[in-house]
């Protein structure tokens, strides 16, 4: 019997006491937040920071991030990759959730590590979940590397974007900070909208 | 157009009587990619992962009574659109109280808080794909996207099912809501899929002398039956 997908439903307003609920001060365990990595996780430490804007290019206060991606041998913690050669790193999950509610200039903090790429192929990415009051359905996208200039220029997903659009799926490092901060900032709409995937 | 996804089963991004969307929805085409390990894998949350009082609401967050409203029980099925169980996946849920408020500083509606209820749970489905909460029913509540709108009463659910594709943030709703034709969120999916978003009332659920039950099974997409990998 085939069956009808469940519809999508916007995350509405008020998600973050169900989804993030200590990063709110809810007194209620959050199973993911926006720190990635543990004491002996293993790879590159980066911190990725952003802000969602919307159409008219105010920021949007009340954005879920969700970040999924591989760790450092390129290798996903999921039984669907099942790959021997690539590790698993058993203190690495690979999931990230953070609102943009909780910093006074409404941005998003990942502490996690630069993956490695996934299959000689991809270059290195984290792919992106967006949710917000507003959407009535989430929106993929995905982060690569800036200092990955050889890598994304034979990504195959990079190249199906088209040429003048690529950049806005691309962190650059911010000088000013001190470690690997790479900044990532999500446009919903505007001439620097941000590529969303058909997945 | 040929895409990935279901447009008779899921919402556009813009809708303009849902007012929101007109500035938050992506404008530009999607772009389509091929479906790799990044997108057929998602993070993996077991048994492990959620405590014993995370799935009844009525006990989760009592402070020094019961929470107050009709207590109910929601439950059902999360397979794949084949019918097969989904076994050992996450289910998140939230929803306001009994008044219609959630416990949010942003909810400024001028309907009581309960201290008994934060109403927020969670729960992993079953080696069949089975749920299980036990809640307050939720209470209807204004909003401000036009005159007079009021949200129907509802619970949120997320889930993530076998891989990231299959992602779902959606909305359980209870049978003959009469707000449903006036709700843009509700109605923002295509006519023959909303009623998917009902649940059902369920007397076998119900447990005598204590609270009604509702039935919702959610259908979450799986994978293109043809890899587009290479």
């Amino acid at each position: 019997m085939k069956r009808g997908q469940t519809p999508s439903q916007t995350v509405g307003p008020f998600f973050a006491y169900g989804l993030a609920p200590e990063q709110y001060n809810y007194s209620f365990a959050s199973l993911a937040d926006g720190t990635m990595v543990g004491d002996t996780t293993e790879g590159q430490r980066i911190r990725v920071i952003g802000h969602v804007y919307d159409g008219a290019g105010d920021l949007v206060p009340d954005a879920l991030i969700e970040i999924w991606q591989a760790n450092s041998h390129g290798r996903y913690n999921h039984p669907a990759d099942d790959r021997k050669d690539n590790l698993l790193d058993p203190d690495f999950k690979g999931f990230g959730r953070y609102g943009t509610g909780t910093t006074p200039d409404n941005r998003f903090i990942f502490d996690t590590i630069k993956p490695g790429s996934v299959d000689g192929r991809q270059a290195p990415h984290l792919n992106v979940v967006v949710l917000m009051r507003g959407m009535l359905l989430h929106a993929y996208t995905r982060m690569y590397f800036y200092d990955e200039a050889c890598a994304n220029a034979d990504d195959p997903v990079l190249s199906a974007v088209p040429e003048d659009r690529r950049d806005t799926l691309i962190a650059r490092r911010d000088p000013d900070l001190p470690g690997a901060v790479y900044r990532f900032d999500i446009h919903m709409q505007g001439d620097r909208e941000t590529v969303f995937f058909d997945v | 157009m040929n895409s990935n996804r279901d447009w008779t089963s899921q919402p556009p991004y813009i809708r303009a009587d849902y007012k929101s969307t007109v500035l938050r929805g992506p404008i530009k085409p999607l772009v389509p990619i091929p479906q790799s390990l990044s997108e057929l894998t998602g993070p993996v949350y077991g048994h492990d992962a959620v405590g014993d009082l995370d799935s009844d609401l009525t006990k989760n967050a009592r402070v020094n009574g019961e929470p107050l409203g009709e207590r109910i029980i929601v439950a059902g099925r999360v397979v794949d659109e084949d019918d097969r169980p989904i076994p050992n996946t996450l289910v998140e849920i939230w929803q306001c109280n009994s008044a219609g408020r959630y416990v949010h500083e942003a909810d400024q509606h001028d309907a009581p808080l309960d201290p008994n209820f934060l109403g927020a749970g969670r729960c992993v489905t079953d080696e069949n794909g089975r749920y299980e909460f036990r809640t307050i029913k939720p209470g209807a509540y204004p909003w401000r996207n036009h005159p007079n709108a009021w949200r129907p009463n509802h619970i949120h659910l997320s889930l993530f099912g076998s891989s990231f594709i299959s992602r779902l943030v959606t909305q359980m709703y209870f049978p003959g809501d009469p707000l449903f034709e006036f709700d843009p969120i509700f109605n923002g999916v295509p006519k023959g899929a909303r009623e998917r978003m009902v649940s059902s009332f369920d007397l076998s659920l119900t447990e005598p002398e204590f609270a009604l039950g509702y039935n919702f099974d959610i259908v979450l997409r799986g994978p293109k039956a043809t890899p587009m990998e290479d």
